[in-house]
């Protein structure tokens, strides 16, 4: 089979697609919600068009309800142009992507890219189709190729003798998946469009409101048993015993399976230490693990706790840390952030007015998707079939490979709908658990996690703390700014982003940071390092302006001239938010900006704050500037998603360690937000700069909103909340 | 031991422990999967099904306490997902990633049935049990009344 690299200019060289043109193959799970029907012709990989004009078009990125299965058709159809309704949405197959030099270059869902990045080769996709169709209209007519129109389904001509003549693309199907372009179509620009840009409501909310949408927990393979897993609760350590005998008469018990870690440290998605339980069901597998008595080897882990994390953050926050000049990904320009560095600490020391801020902390927060982490793997000698969760179908496959040790060629990784994802798909083991499980019984099998395992074995978004060091200019400005944030040693840029980067520009400055010991893997959580970093920087802009005299909304303005994304935003919120730091008391306005994948969001939240020190937040107000929005209603969705997501974790959230394990285990001891605690008014700007870009909108309301809530309690009641579950603060 | 269910109308005889959660006799022996699991304790709700007319978290009810009783599943709702509930669902896309929704819509009919036309304050009563990860609630609570509203025409 050739190499299909979606690159422009190698569509030229797919004369036939990959199943020789005719009623091929897309590959989807008999449980997918979406099927093609008859012969339809594949006219590239993304998609087939059957004779009654139907067109499948093929997702590789997961749908978690982000909207990724109405999104990637839509950029597709924009193109082809046909009408919405003839579009159906199928399934990748990971298998065909993985084997064929990664076909639709990737499946990755993560980062908010499935528009921002991906958009330049799902449309070329649709284009070239639909130029395809074209030039097997002209060829079948006898016509030349300008003469032929493709539009809304239809390909029309008007020929000299016989007038109008008119078929669907389906009619030209077969006859376009073997023609080849001397040249690619361009995509349309901003402006051309007939379907982005449109309020479209997302295709897959019907199945949602009758249980008809699968997701690997619902997926059955006949014979398939049930498992339960447990992995050592202080992780990075080890299973030493376990034993059997005590549970194998219990009801439906099969077998016990050893979950073998080959790395003395494991990766984030390695196979970690542990042992299963296979029984007739699920529920009788858990019951044996329960209680099957199990020797850990705790290691380094059992020593490490919240406190003694916080212990050595606040030794470390009190003396030099390294310094970090600049991490590039911000919007608008690129800037360096590390100017004059040296001086910095000079400068602020003989300043007469420096300002010294107070430590910042966010917590360990955890995923907790709604369906916990779950797979299914079928391993048989010649084949494996396994469904997961996962945000990325062709990792997730190598990963099952890499497993059993087999090459990639026989492994089909079925994608289904996700119970939500936000980043905790990528760092995950479930479906190596499945696979190693189902090897070693030589049965399919379905791997659940309690949602207690499921908390204990996450990988988890790291905790950060900051602070600063300021000095002040005769305009009350930052003349001079140190930053030090301390993050976990795994993977400390999530401490750095949104900081050695901020767009406020100081004329001396620097940004250092140092790390804490830490055993918890650590895992992509919805808008990761911007979450944590944007409550701490956003609340030190607060205090800097106040501490030189400066309104903060005026502030960020000035120290934002010239950067016109910000300013956009910026000056909108002052235009259209009614903004004042002065409500009277008891009540506040708060504000803060974050850019955080390709965009730049602002939140204005109202607060009020009862003389117990209960806080009602009244309003969430966003002015985001994410360039380009091809689904407005889809964005506006997102915005209020992220936002109430992050909000839940500032309000209410917070892991604790102790002796290694993690302390919550369940919805009872780790809470989230819940229908009241809902602000009962959330609106949504969106503010398009003329000079346009793509940006993200699955994560950026996130970041800004608990530092806007807690500026508005501070200006509600005079006290700054420095450190999450904001609703433990005493106010 | 021998258990007759009723689920949306129909009898199922089952023989499983009496003690096993009702959830996982719908979802694992009946074989009717919209039922969610998500904690295990009752505390997130994606399990919600009816049972006599009540909104019932079936992760923790043994299914020996179900049996005999009028038990309603997602499944159950509609036959061609035209509720007013699901009516309502559809017009304002309420759901995301959409595991969580079977156990908003089952807690949301059982409101109805008991107050067709609820406040806020009993919405966020009749939905607390209720937890959606997405954040879909502001779309749930305009959902329910926009349901309130076609359950009268």
């Amino acid at each position: 089979m050739k190499h299909m690299n979606l690159t422009r200019r190698s569509f030229m060289k797919i004369t036939t697609s990959a199943a020789g043109g005719l009623a091929v193959g897309i590959h989807f799970p008999s449980m997918a919600e979406a099927s093609v029907e008859g012969a339809a012709a594949e006219i590239n990989a993304w998609l087939t068009i059957d004779p009654d004009n139907i067109v499948s078009i093929v997702t590789p990125q997961t749908e978690m309800g982000q909207g990724a299965f109405t999104a990637v058709p839509m950029m597709v159809a924009e193109e082809l142009d046909i009408p919405w309704e003839n579009v159906r949405h199928v399934y990748a197959s990971a298998n065909r992507h993985v084997n064929n030099d990664n076909l639709y270059t990737t499946t990755s869902t993560g980062g908010s890219t499935t528009v921002s990045r991906r958009h330049p080769y799902m449309m070329q996709a649709g284009a070239s189709a639909r130029e395809r169709l074209r030039v097997a209209a002209a060829n079948r007519w006898n016509v030349p190729v300008d003469q032929v129109t493709a539009k809304q389904g239809w390909l029309t001509t008007e020929h000299e003798e016989q007038g109008t003549i008119q078929g669907t693309y389906g009619e030209f199907a077969a006859e376009a998946a073997a023609v080849t372009l001397d040249e690619e179509p361009a995509i349309k620009a901003y402006g051309d469009w007939w379907l982005l840009g449109r309020d479209v409501p997302r295709l897959d909310v019907p199945l949602k409101t009758n249980g008809t949408a699968t997701y690997p927990i619902d997926v059955s393979v006949p014979g398939m048993v049930h498992a339960a897993a447990m992995a050592c609760p202080v992780p990075e350590g080890r299973l030493v015993s376990y034993d059997f005998e005590a549970v194998k008469d219990m009801p439906g018990v099969i077998a016990a399976v050893e979950l073998q870690q080959v790395k003395e440290v494991p990766a984030f998605t390695d196979l970690r230490s542990g042992v299963a339980i296979v029984a007739d069901s699920w529920y009788q597998a858990q019951n044996a693990l329960a209680v099957m008595p199990i020797v850990w080897d705790y290691g380094r882990g059992a020593s490490i706790s919240t406190e003694s994390q916080m212990a050595e953050a606040m030794q470390l926050i009190s003396q030099p840390g390294a310094l970090v000049l600049n991490e590039d990904g911000n919007v608008g320009r690129r800037l360096d952030r590390g100017v004059n560095h040296d001086a910095v600490h000079g400068i602020i020391e003989a300043s007469a007015s420096q300002v010294t801020g107070e430590v910042y902390y966010r917590p360990f927060e955890t995923h907790a998707t709604m369906m916990p982490p779950c797979a299914v793997a079928d391993v048989k000698d010649d084949r494996v079939d396994v469904w997961t969760f996962t945000q990325d179908i062709a990792r997730s496959l190598n990963e099952v490979a890499d497993q059993l040790g087999r090459g990639t060629e026989n492994v089909f990784l079925h994608q289904t709908y996700l119970g939500g994802g936000f980043g905790g798909g990528y760092n995950m083991d479930v479906h190596r658990q499945a696979a190693a499980i189902s090897a070693a019984v030589g049965r399919p099998v379905k791997v659940i996690r309690s949602r207690e395992e499921d908390i204990a074995q996450d990988s988890q978004r790291p905790p950060v703390w900051g602070t600063y060091k300021a000095a002040l200019g005769e305009d009350g400005l930052p003349e001079a700014l140190v930053t030090h944030f301390v993050g976990d040693e795994k993977f400390p840029a999530f401490s750095q982003r949104g900081v050695a980067n901020m767009p406020y520009l100081v004329p001396n400055r620097r940004h250092e940071y140092s790390a804490v010991q830490n055993h918890v893997p650590i895992g992509y959580h919805r808008a990761p390092g911007a979450n944590s970093t944007g409550f701490i920087v956003e609340q030190m802009v607060d205090e800097l302006a106040q501490a030189g005299g400066w309104d903060p909304l005026e502030w960020r303005i000035k120290m934002t001239e010239g950067n016109e994304p910000w300013q956009r935003v910026l000056l909108a919120m002052k235009e259209k938010s009614g903004w004042t730091t002065d409500m009277g008391r008891g009540e506040g306005m708060g504000l803060a900006v974050v850019a955080s994948h390709g965009t730049v969001a602002g939140c204005v939240a109202t607060v009020a704050v009862s003389r117990r020190g209960q806080i009602f937040i009244d309003k969430l107000d966003f002015y985001i500037n994410s360039g380009y929005v091809i689904n407005p209603l889809a964005a506006r969705e997102q915005a209020e998603s992220s936002a109430i997501w992050e909000l839940s974790h500032a309000m209410f959230g917070g892991l604790v360690i102790r002796e290694g394990r993690i302390v919550n285990t369940n919805f009872d001891s780790y809470q989230m937000m819940k229908m009241a605690d809902t602000p009962p008014e959330i609106v949504v700007h969106m503010e398009m700069s003329e000079d346009q870009w793509w940006g993200g909108l699955g994560e950026p309301t996130g970041p800004p909103t608990p530092p806007a809530v807690a500026n508005a309690i501070f200006y509600a009641t005079g006290t700054r909340v420095r450190s999450t579950p904001i609703a433990n603060a005493e106010l | 031991m021998s258990i007759t269910l009723n689920i949306n109308g129909q009898d199922h005889l089952i023989d499983v422990d009496p003690q096993m959660p009702l959830l996982w006799a719908i979802r694992e022996t009946v074989g009717l999967t919209g039922t969610k699991f998500g904690c295990g304790i009752a505390q997130c709700g994606n399990c919600t099904v009816i049972v006599d007319g009540n909104a019932v978290r079936s992760c923790n009810t043994p299914v020996a306490a179900a049996a005999g009783k009028a038990i309603r599943t997602i499944e159950g709702v509609s036959e061609n997902n035209d509720h007013p509930v699901q009516q309502a669902w559809q017009e304002f896309t309420v759901p995301q990633c959409g595991y969580c929704q079977s156990g908003q819509i089952m807690s949301a009919v059982a409101l109805l049935e008991k107050s067709p036309d609820p406040t806020d304050n009993e919405i966020d009563k009749a939905m607390a049990g209720n937890i959606c990860r997405c954040g879909t609630y502001p779309r749930i609570r305009a959902a329910i009344h926009r349901a309130a509203e076609l359950s009268k025409t």
